[in-house]
Protein backbone atom coordinates (compact mmCIF):
# COMPACT_ATOMS: atom_id res chain seq x y z
CA UNK A 1 0.00 0.00 0.00
CA UNK A 2 1.27 3.05 -1.21
CA UNK A 3 1.42 6.83 0.91
CA UNK A 4 -1.59 7.56 -1.04
CA UNK A 5 -3.49 4.96 -0.61
CA UNK A 6 -2.71 5.04 2.89
CA UNK A 7 -4.05 8.48 2.71
CA UNK A 8 -7.11 7.95 1.18
CA UNK A 9 -7.71 4.85 3.60
CA UNK A 10 -7.37 6.94 6.81
CA UNK A 11 -9.69 9.55 5.52
CA UNK A 12 -12.31 6.70 4.95
CA UNK A 13 -11.40 5.28 8.28
CA UNK A 14 -11.80 8.97 10.31
CA UNK A 15 -14.85 9.76 8.36
CA UNK A 16 -16.51 6.44 9.54
CA UNK A 17 -15.20 7.10 12.68
CA UNK A 18 -16.60 10.11 13.46
CA UNK A 19 -20.39 9.13 12.06
CA UNK A 20 -19.81 6.43 14.71
CA UNK A 21 -18.65 8.70 17.71
CA UNK A 22 -21.69 10.99 17.36
CA UNK A 23 -23.84 8.41 18.17
CA UNK A 24 -21.93 6.74 20.73
CA UNK A 25 -21.76 10.41 22.13
CA UNK A 26 -25.39 10.42 22.21
CA UNK A 27 -26.32 7.36 23.07
CA UNK A 28 -23.46 7.44 26.11
CA UNK A 29 -24.76 11.20 27.02
CA UNK A 30 -28.73 9.91 26.78
CA UNK A 31 -27.74 6.55 29.30
CA UNK A 32 -29.88 8.24 31.79
CA UNK A 33 -32.41 8.16 30.04
CA UNK A 34 -31.95 4.60 28.29
CA UNK A 35 -31.96 3.12 32.41
CA UNK A 36 -35.34 1.66 33.54
CA UNK A 37 -36.94 1.16 30.06
CA UNK A 38 -37.15 4.62 30.48
CA UNK A 39 -36.37 5.46 26.39
CA UNK A 40 -39.52 3.81 24.88
CA UNK A 41 -42.25 5.44 26.98
CA UNK A 42 -40.19 9.05 26.06
CA UNK A 43 -41.00 7.82 22.21
CA UNK A 44 -44.60 8.09 23.12
CA UNK A 45 -45.99 9.94 25.84
CA UNK A 46 -46.50 14.08 25.74
CA UNK A 47 -44.04 16.55 26.40
CA UNK A 48 -45.14 18.42 29.93
CA UNK A 49 -42.07 19.30 32.03
CA UNK A 50 -44.00 21.15 34.20
CA UNK A 51 -45.26 17.17 35.37
CA UNK A 52 -41.79 15.44 35.13
CA UNK A 53 -43.20 14.04 31.36
CA UNK A 54 -40.52 14.41 28.95
CA UNK A 55 -41.98 12.48 25.86
CA UNK A 56 -41.04 13.20 22.15
CA UNK A 57 -43.81 11.87 20.52
CA UNK A 58 -45.13 15.32 19.27
CA UNK A 59 -41.96 16.31 17.94
CA UNK A 60 -41.75 12.98 16.24
CA UNK A 61 -44.99 13.74 14.54
CA UNK A 62 -44.36 16.84 13.43
CA UNK A 63 -41.06 15.92 11.86
CA UNK A 64 -42.69 13.20 9.94
CA UNK A 65 -45.81 15.66 9.32
CA UNK A 66 -43.52 18.64 8.12
CA UNK A 67 -40.85 16.61 5.84
CA UNK A 68 -43.08 14.27 4.13
CA UNK A 69 -45.21 17.67 3.56
CA UNK A 70 -42.59 19.18 2.03
CA UNK A 71 -41.74 16.05 0.13
CA UNK A 72 -45.07 15.87 -1.50
CA UNK A 73 -44.73 19.63 -2.47
CA UNK A 74 -41.35 20.06 -3.71
CA UNK A 75 -41.83 16.74 -5.84
CA UNK A 76 -44.02 17.42 -8.72
CA UNK A 77 -42.19 20.81 -8.77
CA UNK A 78 -39.16 19.40 -9.07
CA UNK A 79 -40.21 16.99 -11.94
CA UNK A 80 -41.61 18.92 -14.01
CA UNK A 81 -39.14 21.90 -13.63
CA UNK A 82 -36.52 19.55 -14.36
CA UNK A 83 -38.03 18.33 -17.07
CA UNK A 84 -38.44 21.22 -18.71
CA UNK A 85 -34.87 22.17 -18.17
CA UNK A 86 -33.60 19.24 -19.18
CA UNK A 87 -35.08 18.52 -22.67
CA UNK A 88 -38.53 20.61 -22.92
CA UNK A 89 -37.13 24.21 -22.70
CA UNK A 90 -35.00 25.68 -25.49
CA UNK A 91 -31.25 25.49 -24.95
CA UNK A 92 -30.73 29.17 -23.94
CA UNK A 93 -33.81 29.07 -21.26
CA UNK A 94 -32.78 25.39 -20.08
CA UNK A 95 -29.34 26.86 -19.06
CA UNK A 96 -30.43 30.15 -17.42
CA UNK A 97 -32.71 28.43 -15.53
CA UNK A 98 -30.22 25.89 -14.77
CA UNK A 99 -27.64 28.35 -13.19
CA UNK A 100 -30.71 30.10 -11.26
CA UNK A 101 -31.73 26.99 -9.76
CA UNK A 102 -27.78 26.25 -8.71
CA UNK A 103 -27.57 30.07 -7.10
CA UNK A 104 -30.86 28.55 -5.16
CA UNK A 105 -29.37 25.75 -3.62
CA UNK A 106 -26.33 28.59 -1.88
CA UNK A 107 -29.29 30.60 -0.45
CA UNK A 108 -29.05 30.32 3.59
CA UNK A 109 -31.85 28.84 4.84
CA UNK A 110 -32.58 31.77 7.33
CA UNK A 111 -33.05 33.83 4.45
CA UNK A 112 -36.37 31.73 3.44
CA UNK A 113 -37.60 31.79 6.74
CA UNK A 114 -37.12 35.94 7.06
CA UNK A 115 -39.42 36.16 3.87
CA UNK A 116 -41.76 33.12 4.94
CA UNK A 117 -42.94 34.66 8.61
CA UNK A 118 -43.55 38.02 6.71
CA UNK A 119 -44.99 36.74 3.41
CA UNK A 120 -46.40 33.33 3.78
CA UNK A 121 -47.55 33.13 7.24
CA UNK A 122 -49.90 35.89 7.08
CA UNK A 123 -51.17 34.28 3.06
CA UNK A 124 -51.86 31.25 5.08
CA UNK A 125 -53.33 32.78 8.27
CA UNK A 126 -55.83 34.41 5.84
CA UNK A 127 -56.99 32.23 3.77
CA UNK A 128 -57.27 29.16 5.82
CA UNK A 129 -59.24 29.88 9.14
CA UNK A 130 -57.75 28.84 12.20
CA UNK A 131 -54.35 28.92 13.37
CA UNK A 132 -51.86 31.55 13.46
CA UNK A 133 -50.45 30.20 9.89
CA UNK A 134 -47.26 29.41 11.92
CA UNK A 135 -48.04 25.64 10.79
CA UNK A 136 -47.05 22.54 9.06
CA UNK A 137 -48.75 24.05 6.10
CA UNK A 138 -46.47 26.94 6.18
CA UNK A 139 -43.03 25.47 7.32
CA UNK A 140 -43.57 22.34 4.01
CA UNK A 141 -43.98 24.52 2.22
CA UNK A 142 -41.18 26.62 3.03
CA UNK A 143 -39.46 23.56 3.34
CA UNK A 144 -40.25 22.29 -0.10
CA UNK A 145 -38.80 25.62 -1.99
CA UNK A 146 -35.45 24.76 0.22
CA UNK A 147 -35.50 21.16 -0.77
CA UNK A 148 -36.47 21.68 -4.80
CA UNK A 149 -33.05 23.52 -5.76
CA UNK A 150 -31.53 19.75 -4.43
CA UNK A 151 -34.25 17.68 -6.15
CA UNK A 152 -34.25 19.39 -9.29
CA UNK A 153 -30.02 19.03 -9.97
CA UNK A 154 -30.43 15.58 -9.55
CA UNK A 155 -32.89 14.93 -11.40
CA UNK A 156 -31.98 17.03 -14.74
CA UNK A 157 -28.53 15.09 -14.09
CA UNK A 158 -29.83 11.79 -13.97
CA UNK A 159 -31.88 13.02 -17.11
CA UNK A 160 -29.22 13.90 -18.53
CA UNK A 161 -27.47 10.44 -18.27
CA UNK A 162 -29.93 9.05 -20.61
CA UNK A 163 -28.04 7.71 -23.23
CA UNK A 164 -27.97 9.63 -26.88
CA UNK A 165 -28.43 6.74 -28.99
CA UNK A 166 -32.06 6.39 -27.02
CA UNK A 167 -33.17 10.04 -27.66
CA UNK A 168 -31.99 9.67 -31.14
CA UNK A 169 -34.00 6.64 -31.75
CA UNK A 170 -37.39 9.07 -30.44
CA UNK A 171 -35.85 11.88 -32.65
CA UNK A 172 -36.02 9.17 -35.69
CA UNK A 173 -39.33 7.53 -35.16
CA UNK A 174 -40.77 11.25 -35.25
CA UNK A 175 -41.38 11.85 -31.33
CA UNK A 176 -41.93 14.92 -29.96
CA UNK A 177 -40.22 16.44 -27.08
CA UNK A 178 -42.86 15.77 -24.37
CA UNK A 179 -43.05 11.70 -25.65
CA UNK A 180 -39.47 11.78 -25.43
CA UNK A 181 -39.61 13.17 -21.91
CA UNK A 182 -42.13 10.72 -20.65
CA UNK A 183 -41.54 7.65 -22.69
CA UNK A 184 -37.83 7.54 -22.43
CA UNK A 185 -36.21 10.26 -20.10
CA UNK A 186 -38.68 9.66 -17.44
CA UNK A 187 -38.45 5.66 -17.04
CA UNK A 188 -34.62 5.33 -17.79
CA UNK A 189 -33.73 7.58 -14.95
CA UNK A 190 -36.51 6.66 -12.71
CA UNK A 191 -33.46 5.75 -10.19
CA UNK A 192 -32.08 9.30 -10.05
CA UNK A 193 -36.02 10.29 -9.62
CA UNK A 194 -36.31 7.98 -6.32
CA UNK A 195 -32.61 8.45 -4.72
CA UNK A 196 -32.91 12.40 -5.31
CA UNK A 197 -36.31 12.29 -3.46
CA UNK A 198 -34.91 10.31 -0.77
CA UNK A 199 -31.82 12.47 -0.15
CA UNK A 200 -34.65 15.71 -0.40
CA UNK A 201 -36.44 14.14 2.43
CA UNK A 202 -33.25 13.87 4.29
CA UNK A 203 -32.53 17.15 3.93
CA UNK A 204 -36.18 18.13 5.47
CA UNK A 205 -36.32 16.00 8.21
CA UNK A 206 -32.51 17.47 9.18
CA UNK A 207 -33.68 21.32 8.59
CA UNK A 208 -33.86 23.32 11.76
CA UNK A 209 -33.79 27.07 10.82
CA UNK A 210 -37.80 26.46 8.90
CA UNK A 211 -39.17 24.83 11.36
CA UNK A 212 -37.81 26.72 14.24
CA UNK A 213 -39.07 30.09 12.32
CA UNK A 214 -42.24 28.79 11.00
CA UNK A 215 -43.86 26.08 12.45
CA UNK A 216 -44.99 27.87 15.64
CA UNK A 217 -43.02 25.01 17.94
CA UNK A 218 -45.92 23.77 19.87
CA UNK A 219 -45.31 21.06 22.04
CA UNK A 220 -48.98 19.21 21.44
CA UNK A 221 -49.56 16.77 18.41
CA UNK A 222 -50.01 18.10 15.80
CA UNK A 223 -53.89 17.36 14.34
CA UNK A 224 -54.50 18.69 11.42
CA UNK A 225 -52.29 20.75 8.42
CA UNK A 226 -52.91 24.37 9.99
CA UNK A 227 -51.89 23.03 13.83
CA UNK A 228 -48.43 24.71 14.60
CA UNK A 229 -46.00 21.64 15.43
CA UNK A 230 -42.46 21.40 16.61
CA UNK A 231 -39.74 19.30 14.87
CA UNK A 232 -37.12 17.29 16.64
CA UNK A 233 -34.13 19.90 15.18
CA UNK A 234 -36.36 22.53 16.80
CA UNK A 235 -36.85 21.22 19.67
CA UNK A 236 -33.36 20.08 20.15
CA UNK A 237 -32.12 24.16 19.99
CA UNK A 238 -35.38 24.70 22.13
CA UNK A 239 -33.89 22.49 24.78
CA UNK A 240 -30.23 23.09 24.60
CA UNK A 241 -30.75 27.05 25.38
CA UNK A 242 -32.68 26.32 28.80
CA UNK A 243 -30.66 23.39 30.63
CA UNK A 244 -27.42 21.63 30.62
CA UNK A 245 -28.05 19.22 33.06
CA UNK A 246 -31.49 17.75 33.85
CA UNK A 247 -33.68 14.74 32.74
CA UNK A 248 -34.81 17.41 30.02
CA UNK A 249 -31.61 17.84 29.05
CA UNK A 250 -30.92 14.51 28.73
CA UNK A 251 -34.03 13.23 26.34
CA UNK A 252 -32.68 15.93 23.77
CA UNK A 253 -30.10 12.94 22.86
CA UNK A 254 -33.01 10.66 22.64
CA UNK A 255 -34.23 13.17 20.06
CA UNK A 256 -30.71 12.74 18.61
CA UNK A 257 -30.82 9.46 18.63
CA UNK A 258 -34.44 9.54 16.72
CA UNK A 259 -32.94 11.87 14.29
CA UNK A 260 -29.80 9.59 13.67
CA UNK A 261 -32.59 6.45 13.47
CA UNK A 262 -34.40 8.54 10.73
CA UNK A 263 -30.92 9.83 8.78
CA UNK A 264 -30.06 5.91 8.70
CA UNK A 265 -33.32 4.43 7.56
CA UNK A 266 -32.86 7.09 4.53
CA UNK A 267 -29.80 6.42 3.56
CA UNK A 268 -30.63 2.27 4.01
CA UNK A 269 -33.47 3.42 1.52
CA UNK A 270 -31.39 5.08 -0.88
CA UNK A 271 -28.74 2.07 -1.50
CA UNK A 272 -31.68 -0.50 -1.27
CA UNK A 273 -33.38 1.81 -4.57
CA UNK A 274 -29.78 1.74 -5.77
CA UNK A 275 -29.38 -1.77 -6.34
CA UNK A 276 -32.70 -2.63 -7.28
CA UNK A 277 -32.83 0.02 -10.32
CA UNK A 278 -29.50 -1.55 -11.15
CA UNK A 279 -30.93 -4.38 -12.63
CA UNK A 280 -31.64 -4.31 -16.22
CA UNK A 281 -34.35 -2.23 -17.37
CA UNK A 282 -37.36 -4.16 -18.25
CA UNK A 283 -38.25 -4.43 -21.99
CA UNK A 284 -37.97 -1.23 -23.74
CA UNK A 285 -40.79 -1.98 -26.32
CA UNK A 286 -43.30 -2.61 -23.72
CA UNK A 287 -43.28 1.32 -23.06
CA UNK A 288 -45.68 2.16 -26.22
CA UNK B 1 -17.48 18.25 28.25
CA UNK B 2 -19.46 20.85 29.89
CA UNK B 3 -18.05 23.43 28.05
CA UNK B 4 -18.07 21.72 24.07
CA UNK B 5 -21.82 21.60 24.76
CA UNK B 6 -22.26 25.11 26.12
CA UNK B 7 -20.31 26.22 23.08
CA UNK B 8 -22.82 24.32 20.70
CA UNK B 9 -25.50 25.91 22.57
CA UNK B 10 -23.65 29.50 21.86
CA UNK B 11 -22.76 28.73 18.07
CA UNK B 12 -26.41 27.51 17.27
CA UNK B 13 -27.98 30.65 18.92
CA UNK B 14 -26.14 33.38 17.25
CA UNK B 15 -27.70 31.46 14.27
CA UNK B 16 -30.95 31.72 16.13
CA UNK B 17 -31.42 34.48 17.83
CA UNK B 18 -32.07 37.93 16.96
CA UNK B 19 -28.06 38.87 18.23
CA UNK B 20 -27.20 42.51 18.46
CA UNK B 21 -23.85 42.78 17.35
CA UNK B 22 -22.14 46.22 17.58
CA UNK B 23 -19.07 47.38 16.07
CA UNK B 24 -16.56 49.97 16.90
CA UNK B 25 -17.91 53.00 15.59
CA UNK B 26 -15.30 55.26 14.20
CA UNK B 27 -17.34 58.55 15.40
CA UNK B 28 -15.71 60.73 17.74
CA UNK B 29 -17.99 62.95 19.80
CA UNK B 30 -17.04 63.75 23.40
CA UNK B 31 -19.82 66.02 23.64
CA UNK B 32 -21.43 63.47 26.03
CA UNK B 33 -19.02 61.93 27.88
CA UNK B 34 -20.60 62.38 31.27
CA UNK B 35 -19.95 59.27 33.07
CA UNK B 36 -17.73 57.78 30.66
CA UNK B 37 -14.19 59.56 31.80
CA UNK B 38 -14.02 56.44 33.19
CA UNK B 39 -13.07 54.62 30.52
CA UNK B 40 -10.64 56.91 29.45
CA UNK B 41 -7.47 54.48 28.62
CA UNK B 42 -8.92 51.23 28.58
CA UNK B 43 -9.67 48.61 26.43
CA UNK B 44 -10.51 45.30 25.78
CA UNK B 45 -13.82 43.61 24.86
CA UNK B 46 -17.04 42.51 26.61
CA UNK B 47 -19.32 39.84 25.85
CA UNK B 48 -22.39 39.76 26.98
CA UNK B 49 -25.58 37.46 26.48
CA UNK B 50 -28.49 36.25 27.98
CA UNK B 51 -32.13 38.22 28.70
CA UNK B 52 -33.54 39.97 26.01
CA UNK B 53 -35.60 42.25 27.45
CA UNK B 54 -31.97 44.29 28.79
CA UNK B 55 -30.45 44.70 25.30
CA UNK B 56 -32.00 47.70 24.39
CA UNK B 57 -30.72 49.51 27.36
CA UNK B 58 -27.23 47.33 27.02
CA UNK B 59 -27.47 48.38 23.24
CA UNK B 60 -27.87 52.08 24.16
CA UNK B 61 -24.82 51.84 26.63
CA UNK B 62 -22.59 49.93 24.47
CA UNK B 63 -23.25 52.36 21.90
CA UNK B 64 -22.12 55.32 24.22
CA UNK B 65 -18.62 53.73 25.86
CA UNK B 66 -17.83 52.52 21.71
CA UNK B 67 -18.09 55.91 20.30
CA UNK B 68 -16.34 57.89 22.98
CA UNK B 69 -13.76 54.65 23.47
CA UNK B 70 -12.65 52.75 20.02
CA UNK B 71 -10.42 50.42 21.92
CA UNK B 72 -13.59 48.96 23.71
CA UNK B 73 -15.23 46.49 21.69
CA UNK B 74 -19.10 44.83 23.48
CA UNK B 75 -21.07 42.29 22.22
CA UNK B 76 -24.50 41.75 23.12
CA UNK B 77 -26.48 38.49 22.56
CA UNK B 78 -29.79 37.37 23.13
CA UNK B 79 -30.62 33.69 24.26
CA UNK B 80 -32.96 34.52 27.30
CA UNK B 81 -32.49 34.22 31.05
CA UNK B 82 -31.23 30.40 30.86
CA UNK B 83 -28.95 31.15 28.35
CA UNK B 84 -27.27 34.11 30.37
CA UNK B 85 -26.79 32.27 33.52
CA UNK B 86 -25.29 29.04 31.58
CA UNK B 87 -23.27 31.00 29.28
CA UNK B 88 -21.68 33.42 32.41
CA UNK B 89 -21.64 30.85 34.79
CA UNK B 90 -19.31 28.97 32.13
CA UNK B 91 -17.25 31.58 31.39
CA UNK B 92 -18.30 32.17 27.67
CA UNK B 93 -19.29 35.72 28.32
CA UNK B 94 -18.30 38.27 30.81
CA UNK B 95 -22.16 39.24 31.69
CA UNK B 96 -25.32 36.85 31.71
CA UNK B 97 -28.37 38.77 32.00
CA UNK B 98 -31.28 37.24 33.30
CA UNK B 99 -34.90 38.99 33.43
CA UNK B 100 -35.54 37.61 37.30
CA UNK B 101 -33.55 36.75 40.04
CA UNK B 102 -31.02 33.84 39.81
CA UNK B 103 -31.96 31.15 42.24
CA UNK B 104 -30.19 30.37 44.99
CA UNK B 105 -28.93 27.38 43.70
CA UNK B 106 -27.61 29.32 40.20
CA UNK B 107 -25.88 31.81 42.46
CA UNK B 108 -24.06 29.23 44.83
CA UNK B 109 -22.97 26.94 41.58
CA UNK B 110 -21.53 29.45 39.68
CA UNK B 111 -20.62 32.21 42.39
CA UNK B 112 -22.61 34.90 40.19
CA UNK B 113 -22.74 38.28 41.89
CA UNK B 114 -26.30 40.03 41.04
CA UNK B 115 -26.70 43.72 39.76
CA UNK B 116 -29.72 44.88 39.49
CA UNK B 117 -30.35 47.88 37.74
CA UNK B 118 -33.90 48.62 36.83
CA UNK B 119 -37.40 47.21 37.20
CA UNK B 120 -39.43 46.01 34.18
CA UNK B 121 -43.28 45.16 33.70
CA UNK B 122 -44.36 42.36 31.80
CA UNK B 123 -47.03 43.28 29.52
CA UNK B 124 -49.87 41.13 27.43
CA UNK B 125 -50.09 42.54 23.99
CA UNK B 126 -52.22 42.53 21.09
CA UNK B 127 -52.40 43.42 17.57
CA UNK B 128 -53.44 46.89 17.07
CA UNK B 129 -56.33 45.95 15.17
CA UNK B 130 -57.59 44.04 17.39
CA UNK B 131 -60.74 46.18 19.60
CA UNK B 132 -59.72 43.92 23.01
CA UNK B 133 -57.46 45.66 24.61
CA UNK B 134 -58.58 45.33 28.16
CA UNK B 135 -59.58 41.74 30.45
CA UNK B 136 -59.48 40.12 33.54
CA UNK B 137 -56.59 38.55 35.41
CA UNK B 138 -59.04 35.43 35.02
CA UNK B 139 -60.07 35.94 31.43
CA UNK B 140 -56.11 36.00 30.58
CA UNK B 141 -55.46 32.96 32.54
CA UNK B 142 -58.14 31.49 30.51
CA UNK B 143 -56.99 32.42 26.99
CA UNK B 144 -53.60 31.12 27.88
CA UNK B 145 -54.96 27.90 29.21
CA UNK B 146 -56.58 27.23 26.35
CA UNK B 147 -60.23 27.98 27.94
CA UNK B 148 -61.45 30.59 26.02
CA UNK B 149 -60.23 30.29 22.39
CA UNK B 150 -62.11 32.57 20.40
CA UNK B 151 -61.96 36.41 20.43
CA UNK B 152 -65.84 36.68 20.18
CA UNK B 153 -65.81 35.49 24.10
CA UNK B 154 -64.36 38.95 24.66
CA UNK B 155 -66.26 40.77 22.62
CA UNK B 156 -64.41 40.88 19.17
CA UNK B 157 -64.44 39.33 16.16
CA UNK B 158 -65.23 35.77 16.16
CA UNK B 159 -61.58 34.52 14.91
CA UNK B 160 -60.05 31.94 16.80
CA UNK B 161 -57.10 33.16 19.48
CA UNK B 162 -53.42 32.76 18.76
CA UNK B 163 -51.35 32.50 21.78
CA UNK B 164 -47.80 33.03 21.40
CA UNK B 165 -45.32 32.16 24.49
CA UNK B 166 -41.48 32.08 24.95
CA UNK B 167 -39.86 29.32 26.19
CA UNK B 168 -39.24 27.59 29.27
CA UNK B 169 -35.56 29.57 29.08
CA UNK B 170 -37.04 32.80 29.65
CA UNK B 171 -37.03 35.04 32.26
CA UNK B 172 -39.60 37.11 30.94
CA UNK B 173 -42.16 34.06 30.46
CA UNK B 174 -41.13 33.21 34.32
CA UNK B 175 -42.47 36.03 35.73
CA UNK B 176 -45.77 36.16 33.44
CA UNK B 177 -46.19 32.53 34.60
CA UNK B 178 -46.33 33.36 38.05
CA UNK B 179 -47.85 37.16 38.43
CA UNK B 180 -50.02 37.22 35.62
CA UNK B 181 -51.39 33.22 34.92
CA UNK B 182 -50.77 32.28 38.99
CA UNK B 183 -48.89 29.51 38.11
CA UNK B 184 -51.43 28.21 35.67
CA UNK B 185 -50.71 25.82 32.77
CA UNK B 186 -50.05 27.33 29.42
CA UNK B 187 -51.31 25.52 26.20
CA UNK B 188 -49.48 23.25 24.89
CA UNK B 189 -50.90 24.30 21.44
CA UNK B 190 -49.38 27.57 21.96
CA UNK B 191 -46.91 28.84 19.51
CA UNK B 192 -43.59 29.48 20.98
CA UNK B 193 -41.03 32.73 19.66
CA UNK B 194 -37.40 32.75 21.18
CA UNK B 195 -37.13 36.54 22.03
CA UNK B 196 -39.11 39.89 22.98
CA UNK B 197 -38.07 40.95 19.72
CA UNK B 198 -39.88 37.96 17.78
CA UNK B 199 -42.65 38.16 20.13
CA UNK B 200 -43.38 41.74 19.26
CA UNK B 201 -42.90 40.94 15.39
CA UNK B 202 -45.01 37.62 15.67
CA UNK B 203 -48.39 40.11 17.82
CA UNK B 204 -47.49 42.83 15.63
CA UNK B 205 -48.14 40.45 12.31
CA UNK B 206 -51.09 38.53 13.61
CA UNK B 207 -53.90 40.60 13.95
CA UNK B 208 -55.52 37.80 16.28
CA UNK B 209 -52.78 37.05 18.17
CA UNK B 210 -51.74 37.13 22.01
CA UNK B 211 -48.99 37.24 23.83
CA UNK B 212 -46.22 39.07 26.32
CA UNK B 213 -43.55 41.18 26.05
CA UNK B 214 -41.02 43.51 28.16
CA UNK B 215 -43.06 46.64 28.73
CA UNK B 216 -39.66 48.52 27.47
CA UNK B 217 -40.40 46.74 24.83
CA UNK B 218 -43.99 48.02 23.41
CA UNK B 219 -44.28 50.60 21.19
CA UNK B 220 -46.99 51.31 18.23
CA UNK B 221 -46.90 48.05 17.05
CA UNK B 222 -48.69 46.37 19.45
CA UNK B 223 -51.37 47.36 22.10
CA UNK B 224 -50.96 46.79 25.73
CA UNK B 225 -53.84 45.29 27.38
CA UNK B 226 -54.71 45.96 30.28
CA UNK B 227 -54.88 43.86 33.15
CA UNK B 228 -57.89 44.11 35.76
CA UNK B 229 -58.35 48.03 34.52
CA UNK B 230 -53.86 48.60 34.77
CA UNK B 231 -52.47 49.21 31.76
CA UNK B 232 -49.17 48.28 31.68
CA UNK B 233 -46.52 51.49 31.44
CA UNK B 234 -43.43 52.45 32.79
CA UNK B 235 -45.74 54.70 34.48
CA UNK B 236 -47.83 51.66 36.75
CA UNK B 237 -45.26 49.54 36.94
CA UNK B 238 -42.80 52.64 38.57
CA UNK B 239 -45.96 53.30 40.75
CA UNK B 240 -46.72 49.42 42.01
CA UNK B 241 -50.20 49.55 41.05
CA UNK B 242 -48.96 47.34 37.75
CA UNK B 243 -47.55 44.03 39.47
CA UNK B 244 -46.41 41.50 36.94
CA UNK B 245 -42.85 43.11 37.32
CA UNK B 246 -39.53 41.63 37.76
CA UNK B 247 -35.91 43.60 38.20
CA UNK B 248 -33.69 43.74 35.41
CA UNK B 249 -30.55 41.43 36.44
CA UNK B 250 -26.56 41.60 35.19
CA UNK B 251 -24.76 39.48 36.73
CA UNK B 252 -21.43 38.41 36.61
CA UNK B 253 -18.85 35.31 38.01
CA UNK B 254 -17.31 36.40 40.94
CA UNK B 255 -17.16 40.17 41.72
CA UNK B 256 -16.38 41.68 38.47
CA UNK B 257 -12.83 43.59 38.59
CA UNK B 258 -11.36 46.04 35.74
CA UNK B 259 -13.61 46.93 32.54
CA UNK B 260 -16.55 44.37 33.38
CA UNK B 261 -16.73 46.80 36.60
CA UNK B 262 -16.87 50.11 35.22
CA UNK B 263 -19.54 48.79 32.31
CA UNK B 264 -21.70 47.48 35.46
CA UNK B 265 -20.91 51.05 37.14
CA UNK B 266 -21.87 53.01 33.96
CA UNK B 267 -25.19 50.90 34.78
CA UNK B 268 -25.84 52.49 37.94
CA UNK B 269 -24.70 56.25 37.18
CA UNK B 270 -27.33 58.83 36.66
CA UNK B 271 -26.52 58.47 32.41
CA UNK B 272 -26.73 55.15 32.81
CA UNK B 273 -30.24 55.34 34.75
CA UNK B 274 -31.76 58.16 32.30
CA UNK B 275 -30.78 55.73 29.64
CA UNK B 276 -32.97 52.81 31.60
CA UNK B 277 -35.73 55.15 31.97
CA UNK B 278 -35.55 56.40 28.15
CA UNK B 279 -36.22 52.82 26.99
CA UNK B 280 -39.18 52.84 28.67
CA UNK B 281 -37.92 50.65 32.13
CA UNK B 282 -37.83 51.84 35.93
CA UNK B 283 -34.82 53.57 36.95
CA UNK B 284 -33.34 51.99 40.66
CA UNK B 285 -31.59 54.67 41.42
Amino acid sequence: MNISEKFFLFAAAFSAFCTLFVFVFMVWLALPVFRGGLFFQILTRPWLPDQGVYGIYPMIVGTGAISLASVVFAFPLSLGCAAFISGLAPERIGAYLRKTVRFMTGIPTVIYGFVGVFLLVPVVREWFDGGSGLCILSASILLAILISPTMILFFTDSFDRVPRSYLAAVDALGGSKVQKMLYVVLPYARQGVLTGTVLSLGRAVGDTLISLMIAGNAVAVPGSILDSARTLTAHIALVIAADFDSIEFRTIFACGIVLYGFTTLIVLLVQALGSWSRKPMRKHHDIR
Amino acid sequence: MKKIISRMGLNMYSGVMIIAMIFISGMISGAMATGLEDFAGEKGTIRISGGTAHIPVLKEVARRIMTNNSNIQISIAGGGSGVGIIQVGEGLVDIGNTGRKPTDEEVEKYALKMFKWAIDGVGVVVNPKNNVQSMTKVQLGDIFSGKISNWKALGGQDKSINVYTRDRASGTRDVFWKKALNKAEITPGANIVVSNGAMKTAVSNDPYGIGYVSVGYIDSSVSPVSLDGVVPTLQTVREGTYTVSRGLYSNTKGVPTGLIEKFIDYLFSADGQKIVSDKGFVPVK
